[in-house]
């Protein structure tokens, strides 16, 4: 490993942000060459996480809250890049985006890697597992709100590149239709307004998350 | 009328040298039939021996809530663990193969190429005391309860990656309830990695990562 593969790990989550700024890094799967998954109406997934990140970063700049993407447009974005740009951000939330046609809801990843206490340098390629403890705080305010808004949600953990290399609370949130008892969807990938009810719902976790965070600073502060 | 001698002489030749022939002609003709018999002998003339039925576990992953769940089949096992473990795993994909399965991934059973079963890192020590080569697994001649943690290395066939539908629960789906299945029949199955078409790859479909090594003991199915 090189020293460059090193990531300059942050100190402890809490006091990382001074009060008043909060920062969402999203990311936009794919791209490019890459074309993700196909979903069900044609679509390609790197279309689909382009659409809903500009549509989540309207909604979040929209309340304040100063947002980071990965990409703004059909470019090709290196894994690397990606976790480059969330960790220079110096982030409190880290929102992978992908969508899906299997499965049901929505679905919240978290990696898989043990925690470990924060250092001054981690490997790269585990640099999250420093904040997977922060980052499984954040995917429950997530699933919280998306309950409330009755959608149905499954919790993982997992191992993806990316989101690995981060070092910010980070969640991968991946859009699938939303499906009856019987597997039928009710609502596709497609449906404006299905896009718009987690969006808003994704917006309005973030927004607590951001409260949440304050309120855990202040209470830090002498 | 006297027959000169050397045409006696040629005659006599000639006729010594057919009965020769004639008795050399034979003698081929029976080599021949000889070979042609030990041949027939060496042709497989009884069927191949079919395993026993066993019960197997199979962790059979839900798209609709992200489960794994553990379920008895009965289905033929080989003693040898390596064709053992092809086999289990044969008919879980089998199974996500079928109209009506809850984690649809087309290919069955002949996504599997192979299976090897290796000394994981872990187990290295303990497989070396035991006599076990470094360099593969010598299921024949060890004895089983001497040997370590194994690593299994799944090579999948290209058809099936190409196929497997794309998405981060979907692919996790599949690795994680191979490695289970893995781990619940062969306990000693501690550690999985993956191949296709005997090559190292990123991911199964853009998303799981199949670089890194997965821990088959960490793979808990719904109770």
């Amino acid at each position: 490993m090189t020293v460059s593969q090193l990531a300059a790990a942050q100190a402890p989550p809490v006091s990382a942000a001074p009060a008043g700024r909060f920062v969402v890094v999203l990311d936009a799967a794919h791209g490019g060459d890459d074309a993700g998954g196909r979903l069900g109406n044609g679509q390609a997934e790197k279309a689909f996480t382009l659409a809903l990140s500009v549509r989540l970063r309207s909604l979040l700049a929209a309340r304040g809250i100063q947002v980071t993407t990965t990409r703004e447009s059909d470019a090709t974005v290196d894994l690397n890049r990606r976790a480059e740009i969330a960790n220079h951000a110096n982030a409190q939330a880290c929102l992978s985006l992908h969508g899906s046609e299997s499965g049901s809801g929505v679905h919240l990843f978290v990696s898989s890697m043990a925690p470990v206490q924060p250092a001054r340098f981690a490997p790269w390629k585990t640099a999250q597992a420093a904040w997977v403890t922060r980052s499984l705080a954040l995917a429950g305010t997530l699933n919280s709100a998306l309950l409330q808004a009755g959608m149905t949600v499954t919790l993982g953990r997992t191992s993806l590149p990316a989101v690995d290399s981060m070092t910010c609370p980070a969640v991968a949130v991946e859009i699938a239709p939303e499906r009856d008892a019987g597997k039928k969807p009710i609502a596709e990938l497609d449906d404006p307004g299905y896009q718009a009810r987690v969006a808003e719902t994704l917006a309005a976790a973030l927004l607590e998350w951001r409260t949440d965070a304050w309120r855990t600073t202040e209470a830090h502060q002498p | 009328m006297r027959i000169p001698r050397y045409q006696t002489i040629l005659f006599t030749v000639l006729l010594v040298a057919s009965v020769g022939m004639g008795v050399a002609l034979w003698q081929l003709r029976e080599r021949a039939h000889q070979r042609l018999l030990s041949g027939q002998d060496s042709a497989p003339t009884q069927a191949p021996e079919v395993a026993p039925s066993e019960q197997a576990t199979i962790l059979l992953a839900s798209d609709a809530d992200g489960t794994l769940l553990a379920q008895a089949q009965s289905l033929p096992l080989p003693q040898d663990p390596g064709a053992r473990a092809r086999a289990v795993l044969g008919k879980l994909l089998d199974m996500y193969a079928a109209a009506d399965a809850a984690h649809p991934v087309p290919g069955g059973a002949s996504s599997i190429a192979q299976v090897f079963l290796l000394p994981a890192q872990d187990g290295y020590g303990r497989g070396s005391q035991s006599g076990a080569s470094p360099g593969g697994r010598g299921s024949q001649s060890k004895d089983p309860m001497q040997m370590g943690p194994e690593l299994a290395v799944v090579n999948l066939t290209g058809a099936f990656v190409a196929s497997h539908p794309s998405g981060i629960l979907t692919e996790m789906l599949t690795v994680t309830s191979i490695c289970g299945t893995l781990h619940a029949n062969l306990p000693r199955v501690t550690e999985v990695r993956f191949l296709v078409d005997g090559q190292p790859r990123a991911t199964l479909a853009g998303h799981a990562d199949l670089t890194r090594t997965y821990l088959a003991t960490e793979v808990v199915p719904h109770p």
